[in-house]
C-alpha cells in the first residue's frame, strides 16, 4: 500500500504518527468499553431467572406473528436457513392453516425497521488529489455515521396471497423502494407454480440483500455488480429488477427453480430507459450429506439488452424510456452453499462469467462506427465466502473474490484493466436474540484492489493513468456498528 | 502502521471478548438451562440415529422460543397463544404426554411418532413442519426432547396398535359411521356437522387446564395427527392424550371404526372426499329417510 507521506520532515512524520496513534488508542479504547458494557449488560442479566416473555412486549413482524425465534429462519440474520428458505418459497406461509391475516390479532404490527448506526474509517491510495505526487496520494475519511435505514413490511394479504413492501432510505435521505410485490402462492394446488409480479431480488442462489456484510467495500459482492471500464451497460445481477417470476420449489425446497421476465431498465421504475426485456433462470439441488449438513448446488443464466442510444427532441435531449439500438449481454454462472461439521461451517462458492456486445463494452451508439479494435468484453469472476457459526449467537465472516477480464473492450486497453480482488472478514455478535428483536454487534473489515477504475464502493475520487499494466488501486474499510432489527 | 496495529487490536480483542461472552450463558431466554432429567438419549427413527447432545443446539435455535428452556412450554412466546383463539399453547415436554401416538393411550409414543409429529407439525396451531430440517436434524431433536423427562427412562414406548385393511368405503359402511357418531355422542363435542360447535365444546378443557377446541371437519383438510384414512382410524384407536378426546379401542370394533372414519370423510365439505360424494348420491336418492344428528334424536337410531 501506498502511503500518504512521499518524503519531508521524518521528525514531523513522528509527531504525526504519534497523535494519530493516541486518537486510535482512544478510539479502540471507546469502542473496547462500549463493547464491554455490552457484555457487562449481559452479565448481569444471565445472573436473573431467565425474563418471563411479558416483559418483552416489542414484537418485530415475523416473530410477533409466528412466536418463532430468529435463528429458526436465520443461520444468524439476516442470512436465511433452510427452513427460513421454504417459509419465503411458501409465500410468508408456515402452511399451518393459521397464515391469513384473519387470524392476527387486529393489533399486529406487521412491520419490521433495521438500521445500523456506526463507526467507519475508509481508506484509499493512489488517488489524484490536487498536489499529490504523480503516483496518487492517500484519501481518507472516518467518523460516527449512520447506514441506511430499511422499513419493511410483508406478509399474506390472504391464504396463498403473499406480499413484501421495502421502502428504503439511504444514509444521506434519499428514498426508494427496494423491493414491492405481490405473489401468488401454489396456484393449481402446486407447490411448483408461484408467480411474483412487481420490484423483487432476482432469485439468487447466494442473497445480497440476506448477507452478513456492511462495509462499504464489503458490503456487496463486486461480481454481482461489476461492468468493464468503460461500458454503458447498467446491469447488476444484485439489483432488483421490475417484472414477474415464476418458482417452484419441493415441499422442503430442496429442489428449487424459478425464471424471470424484467425490464430492461435495471430496476429502476419509470420506464427511464429501455422498452425490451430481459429473462433470468435460475435451478438449485441440495441434498443431505450426513453429519456434514444440507449442501445445495445450482446454476443461473442471465440474457438481456440495453439500448445504445435513444430517440432525442429538441436538438439531442433523450426520451425516456425510448432506447434504441439494443445490444445484448449475457451472465451464466453457478453457486454452492456448503456445510461442514454439523452444518457450523458454511462455504459460498459463486463462479460468473459475463460478456457484454462490443457495442455496449465501448459504450459506441449502434449507429455509429466502433473505434478501432474495439471487441466484445468478456470477463470471469467469483467468490469463496466462509461463515463459522460458533454459535446461534456468533458468526465469523470472510470472503474471498476476484474478477479477472478475458477480453478488453479496446485491444489497446492493458490486460488487466477492470481487474479486482477483494478480502473481507469480520464477525457478527448477537447479544440478544429474542424472537421479537434483534441487535448484532458488527465488525468487519474489507480490503479491494482494483485496476484502472475506481473502487465500485465509490470510494476513491478517481484512478491514475494506466500505461502498460494498471497500478492496483487498494481501498480499505472498516467498520463497527450496531445492527439493529425491530 | 501504529494506527493498523490499533485497529487489528481492537478487531480481535473485541472478537476475543465476544467469543468469551458466546461461551458463557447470556441474556434471557438464550440463557438456557437444560434441566435434563436424564443422560444422553437415543431416537432410532428407520436407519437414522438422533442423540441429544446433537439435538441440543438445535432445539435452542429452533424450538425454545416457544418450549421454553426447561421443555416446560412456558418459553417467552407462550403467552402470545391464546387458546380461546385456537391457539394451543406449546407442549410440555417435562411430562412426556402427547397427542399422536401410535401407541395405546396412556403410553409413551414410539421415536417414529415424535419424527412424524416434528416433521407434519401441528394445523392451525404455531407448531410448523419441521420438514426443511434434515431427517437426522429431526432424529437428534426427538432424542432431545426424551431428555426433559425420566418417565423415558423408568417406561418403555408402548406397542403400536395393528391397523387391519381398510374396507371399501361403500354406503352401508358410511351410514353405520353414522349412527356411532349419533351413538357415541361425538356430536357433543365436533356438532352434528361436524364443525368442532356440539353443546359441549365451550366446556372442553386440556390437561393442563386450558380451553381447546374440538376439530373442524367442515374446514380442515388435514388433521392434527396426519392427512389419511390411517391417520383418522389410529386417532380413534388411541386417542389424544392430554386432551378430552379419548381412545375407542375398547369401545368399538376395528370395523366399526372404519365405519366412523368413512362417515367423518364426509364432513370436509371443504375437500370434496370421495365419500361425501357417495353420501350425496344416496341422500339425494332418499330424501328424508335419515334422522338428523344431535340432542332430538333417539339414541341409537
Amino acid at each position: 500500500m501506498g502511503s500518504q507521506y512521499s518524503g519531508g520532515d521524518m521528525g514531523e512524520r513522528a509527531r504525526h504518527l504519534a497523535k494519530k496513534s493516541i486518537l486510535w488508542l482512544a478510539l479502540s479504547l471507546f469502542l473496547g468499553l462500549l463493547l464491554f458494557a455490552v457484555i457487562l449488560a449481559d452479565s448481569r442479566s444471565a445472573s436473573a431467572e431467565p425474563l418471563p416473555g411479558g416483559n418483552v412486549r416489542a414484537i418485530p413482524a415475523f416473530a410477533r406473528k409466528y412466536g418463532l425465534p430468529c435463528s429458526a429462519c436465520h443461520t444468524a440474520w439476516p442470512e436465511l436457513n433452510n427452513f427460513g428458505q421454504v417459509f419465503r418459497d411458501n409465500g410468508y406461509q408456515l402452511m399451518n392453516d393459521r397464515d391469513s391475516p384473519i387470524w392476527q390479532n387486529p393489533s399486529y404490527w406487521p412491520i419490521t425497521f433495521r438500521m445500523t448506526p456506526n463507526w467507519h474509517r475508509e481508506r484509499t491510495n493512489h488517488q489524484p488529489v490536487d498536489g499529490a505526487p504523480p503516483n496518487g496520494s492517500v484519501v481518507e475519511q472516518h467518523g460516527f455515521d449512520l447506514s441506511g435505514m430499511d422499513v419493511w413490511t410483508a406478509g399474506t394479504l390472504y391464504k396463498n396471497i403473499s406480499f413484501s413492501l421495502l421502502p428504503s432510505l439511504d444514509s444521506d435521505g434519499t428514498f426508494g423502494f427496494e423491493n414491492a410485490f405481490v405473489r401468488f402462492d401454489n396456484l393449481l394446488n402446486s407447490r411448483w407454480v408461484n408467480v411474483k409480479f412487481g420490484k423483487f431480488e432476482l432469485d439468487n442462489l447466494i442473497s445480497e440483500k440476506r448477507f452478513l456484510f456492511l462495509s462499504a467495500n464489503g458490503g456487496f459482492y463486486q461480481t454481482y455488480h461489476f461492468v468493464p471500464v468503460g461500458a454503458s451497460n447498467d446491469f447488476g445481477l444484485g439489483d432488483n429488477q421490475i417484472g414477474v417470476e415464476l418458482m417452484g420449489h419441493s415441499a422442503n425446497s430442496y429442489t428449487r427453480y424459478s425464471a424471470s421476465l424484467v425490464s430492461s431498465n435495471s430496476g429502476n421504475p419509470g420506464l427511464p430507459s429501455n422498452r425490451t426485456y430481459d429473462g433470468y433462470v435460475t435451478f438449485s439441488q441440495a441434498f443431505q450429506v450426513g453429519r456434514l449438513g444440507l449442501q445445495r448446488l445450482g446454476g443461473y443464466a442471465y440474457a438481456g439488452r440495453r439500448p445504445t442510444f435513444s430517440q432525442t427532441f429538441g436538438g439531442g435531449e433523450p426520451i425516456p424510456g425510448t432506447g434504441l439500438g439494443n445490444k445484448s449481454f449475457y451472465r451464466v454462472g453457478f453457486a454452492g452453499d456448503l456445510y461442514i461439521l454439523q452444518g457450523k461451517w458454511e462455504f459460498l462458492p459463486f463462479f460468473l462469467h459475463g460478456y457484454d456486445n462490443v457495442f455496449l463494452g465501448t459504450a459506441t451508439p449502434a449507429n455509429v462506427p466502433l473505434p478501432a479494435g474495439a471487441q466484445a468484453p468478456k470477463w470471469n469472476g467469483g467468490f469463496i465466502e466462509t461463515h463459522y457459526y460458533y454459535s446461534p449467537q456468533l458468526v465469523l465472516t470472510g470472503r474471498y473474490e476476484i474478477i479477472r477480464m478475458s477480453r478488453q473492450a479496446l485491444t489497446s486497453n492493458p490486460s488487466n484493466l477492470g481487474d479486482i480482488d477483494a478480502y473481507t472478514a469480520g464477525y457478527r455478535w448477537y447479544p440478544i436474540m429474542f424472537s421479537r428483536a434483534g441487535l448484532a454487534w458488527h465488525n468487519e473489515f474489507s480490503l479491494v484492489k482494483t485496476a484502472g477504475s475506481i473502487p465500485l464502493s465509490g470510494n476513491g475520487v478517481g484512478s491514475i493513468p494506466c500505461t502498460a499494466t494498471c497500478p492496483g488501486v487498494w481501498s480499505q474499510s472498516l467498520l463497527f456498528g450496531f445492527d439493529f432489527d425491530f | 502502521m501504529k494506527s493498523i496495529t490499533s485497529v487489528v487490536a481492537f478487531f480481535f480483542g473485541s472478537l476475543g471478548l465476544a467469543l468469551a461472552a458466546g461461551t458463557t450463558p447470556c441474556f434471557a431466554q438464550i440463557d438456557i438451562h437444560f434441566h435434563a432429567v436424564t443422560g444422553p438419549m437415543e431416537a432410532r427413527v428407520g436407519g437414522l440415529t438422533g442423540h441429544s447432545s446433537d439435538g441440543k443446539a438445535l432445539y435452542r435455535r429452533f424450538c425454545v422460543g416457544c418450549h421454553g428452556a426447561s421443555g416446560d412450554g412456558n418459553g417467552e412466546n407462550a403467552i402470545w397463544f391464546d387458546p380461546t383463539l385456537g391457539f394451543a399453547k406449546p407442549r410440555d415436554f417435562t411430562v412426556a404426554v402427547f397427542k399422536c401416538r401410535s401407541t395405546p393411550s396412556g403410553t409413551l409414543p414410539t421415536d417414529e411418532d415424535l419424527f412424524d409429529a416434528l416433521t407434519r407439525g401441528f394445523v392451525t396451531t404455531n407448531m410448523p413442519e419441521w420438514r426443511p430440517l434434515s431427517g437426522l436434524d429431526r432424529a437428534d431433536l426427538v432424542a432431545f426432547i426424551k431428555t426433559f423427562s425420566l418417565r423415558w427412562q423408568t417406561d418403555k414406548a408402548g406397542t403400536p396398535i395393528a391397523i387391519p385393511p381398510e374396507p371399501p368405503a361403500k354406503i352401508e359402511s358410511i351410514l353405520h359411521g353414522r349412527e356411532l357418531f349419533q351413538k357415541m355422542e361425538c356430536w357433543k363435542c365436533h356438532g352434528p356437522e361436524g364443525r368442532g360447535d356440539g353443546p359441549s365444546a365451550a366446556t372442553l378443557t386440556d390437561s393442563k387446564g386450558n380451553p381447546i377446541r374440538p376439530y373442524d371437519f367442515t374446514t380442515g383438510e388435514r388433521f392434527k395427527c396426519g392427512v389419511s384414512n390411517r391417520d383418522l382410524y389410529r386417532i380413534f384407536m388411541t386417542g389424544l392424550d392430554g386432551t378430552p378426546m379419548p381412545s375407542f379401542a375398547d369401545t368399538i370394533k376395528p370395523e366399526e371404526a372404519w365405519d366412523l372414519v368413512h362417515f367423518l370423510r364426509t364432513l370436509q365439505v371443504s375437500i370434496k372426499t370421495p365419500e361425501l360424494a357417495t353420501f350425496k348420491q344416496w341422500v339425494s336418492a332418499h330424501p328424508g329417510q335419515l334422522k338428523p344428528i344431535g340432542q332430538q334424536a333417539p339414541s341409537g337410531n
